[in-house]
């Protein structure tokens, strides 16, 4: 069924009974022309364009545990194109642009809401740097500017501007087109996409090993039987280096966690993204009314998928520094996400030294916003063999040969 | 949360007020120019990433500021084994390793 107005309007009036199962559950086969690995929005988005785009109809997902219950669950949902240098900008605003446009692509609500991003500017210092920064947008046709403070008080009355604050505002650095996304949509509006194209989806099928011949992957061993393919692709963020061991290859990166938290529903007070590089928390207000915060990662290597106390005591505290109406608020929910650190905080896309096994990893920090480009890049070397031509510099070679993309200055806080 | 034990002050350190110094045993390739593109490379970008047991490197940052070598459990953060590295060079030195 396609979801529309009418659809909407027939099954409200008939109670709600006539919605058919968004996707299918798939029992896995013993081949298929191309298999990801990972059921996140990389890995769906990848199944979903190499079905589009590409024509495959013959593909296979695997998850090890369900589709979406990993980082794309976890995150704090945000979206933003604002980044520094041409390569990177060019590639994080294609995503923005395809998410701009997937509610149609994939007929399904995304909620996207570009409420505006905003980096709150404390200092001289930090006001040359989004200056600087701002720049660099224009250069890249990526929009981005600087308010004032009295713009700032304007738009979130309720931020201390005035009070006295522990760290003084400015002004602002804005994107307009930044804002957020209900992050659940991204996963299953990429599921029934790819679902409708033939895209079997394989949950609760863990990876178990690789059976190579010849530098080549013959066939991936999963929890729930052998699968041969000619070509696999793999988005499993945090656990990248996991699955890199066991098709033999080393990945320059570390699994840290990134943790978030809800306050209980409120009444609509916050209408941005607000990120202050002083306290270091960023924080919105989802269409349910729930404070969404988010702070620094933990600064040591784990893939335990839990928080925290010193984290929710540091962004918590942070919070009502920055808005003291915050203080009588409960917390509803706190969790963590393994997110896969990069030493030029940029991704790994395109080729592996494993001829037929293709890679999409190392967003770090900031997978979420980049669902929509990473599976389409992924889909596309998969499909091709070749890297797309907007992750010419982000291949894993460029640490052999020492072409770092340092997008660390650029990142929304300093991880 | 992490807790460690440390070994040269013997006090039990949490995660705040210890410094994480990333994995253990990464040694810089000598002589230098010897050294393959390839060997600097995993010096420099590759790492274990373990999920599993991992060693490691703390610092008791807010205590005694000495550096030690720990062994822990990537997903539970149980600490197998914490080892003082004036041990392990003395070790060394009678030829044992």
């Amino acid at each position: 069924m396609r979801y529309s107005l009418s659809s909407l309007i027939r099954n409200g009036l008939t109670g709600n009974r006539g919605w058919p199962q968004a996707w299918r559950k798939a029992e896995p086969k013993d081949r298929y022309d191309a298999v990801v690995i990972g059921g996140g929005g990389h890995g769906l988005a990848t199944a979903y364009y190499l079905a589009k785009e590409h024509g495959f109809n013959n593909v296979a997902i695997i998850e090890k545990g369900w589709i979406g219950g990993g980082n794309t669950g976890r995150n704090t949902t945000n979206v933003r194109s604002d980044y520094m240098f041409p390569e990177s900008a060019a590639l994080y605003d294609f995503s923005l642009r395809l998410y701009e446009d997937l509610g149609r692509d994939i007929n399904f609500n995304i909620m996207l809401s570009q409420r505006g991003w905003m980096t709150l500017i404390h200092d001289h210092h930090q006001l040359d740097a989004a200056r600087h920064k701002a720049n660099w947008l224009t250069c890249n046709g990526v929009d981005g500017e600087i308010i004032d403070a009295r713009e700032v008080a304007r738009m979130m009355p309720l931020l201390n501007v005035d009070g006295n604050p522990r760290y003084p505002v400015m002004g602002a650095f804005l994107q307009k087109r930044g804002g957020t996304i209900r992050h659940d949509a991204v996963a299953w509006g990429y599921a029934r996409a790819a679902d409708r194209l033939g895209v079997d989806i394989i949950e609760n099928c863990e990876v178990l090993g690789f059976e190579k011949t010849g530098g080549r992957i013959a066939a991936v061993d999963t929890s729930r039987g052998r699968i041969e393919a000619p070509v696999f692709g793999m988005a499993v963020a945090g656990h990248s280096t996991v699955i890199a061991d066991m098709a033999g290859f080393k990945l320059p990166v570390t699994s840290r966690c990134l943790q978030a938290m809800v306050s209980e529903p409120l009444k609509p007070l916050l209408d941005h993204v607000v990120i202050s590089p002083g306290t270091g928390v960023y924080i919105n207000q989802t269409q349910k009314g729930e404070l969404v915060m988010g702070g620094v990662l933990d600064l040591y290597h784990s893939y335990g998928q839990r928080g925290t106390y010193p984290t929710i005591e540091k962004v918590v505290t942070a919070a009502v520094e920055m808005f003291p109406a915050f203080a009588g608020m409960r917390l509803m929910r706190h969790w963590a996400g393994i997110v896969d650190i990069v030493p030029d905080s940029s991704p790994i896309l395109g080729a592996t030294p494993v001829g037929n096994l293709f890679i999409n990893c190392g967003w770090g920090t900031g997978g979420f916003k980049a669902i929509p480009a990473g599976g389409y890049m992924l889909a596309h070397s998969m499909a091709t063999g070749k890297a797309h031509p907007l992750i010419k510099e982000f291949g894993l070679d460029r640490f052999r040969s020492n072409r770092l993309v340092d997008e660390g200055a650029a990142a929304g806080i300093a991880h | 949360m992490i807790v460690i034990k440390c070994p040269s002050c013997h006090e039990d350190r949490h995660e705040e007020e210890l410094e994480y110094g990333g994995e253990a045993d990464v040694v810089r390739p000598t002589p230098p120019d010897g050294a393959s593109d390839e060997t600097w490379t995993d010096y420099l970008f590759m790492r274990t990433n373990t999920k599993g047991v991992h060693y490691e490197q703390w610092c008791c940052r807010a205590g005694c500021g000495q550096w030690f070598k720990v062994a822990r459990h990537t997903v539970s953060h149980e600490v197998a084994e914490v080892i003082r590295y004036e041990d392990r060079f003395a070790y060394q030195k009678e030829g044992g390793e």
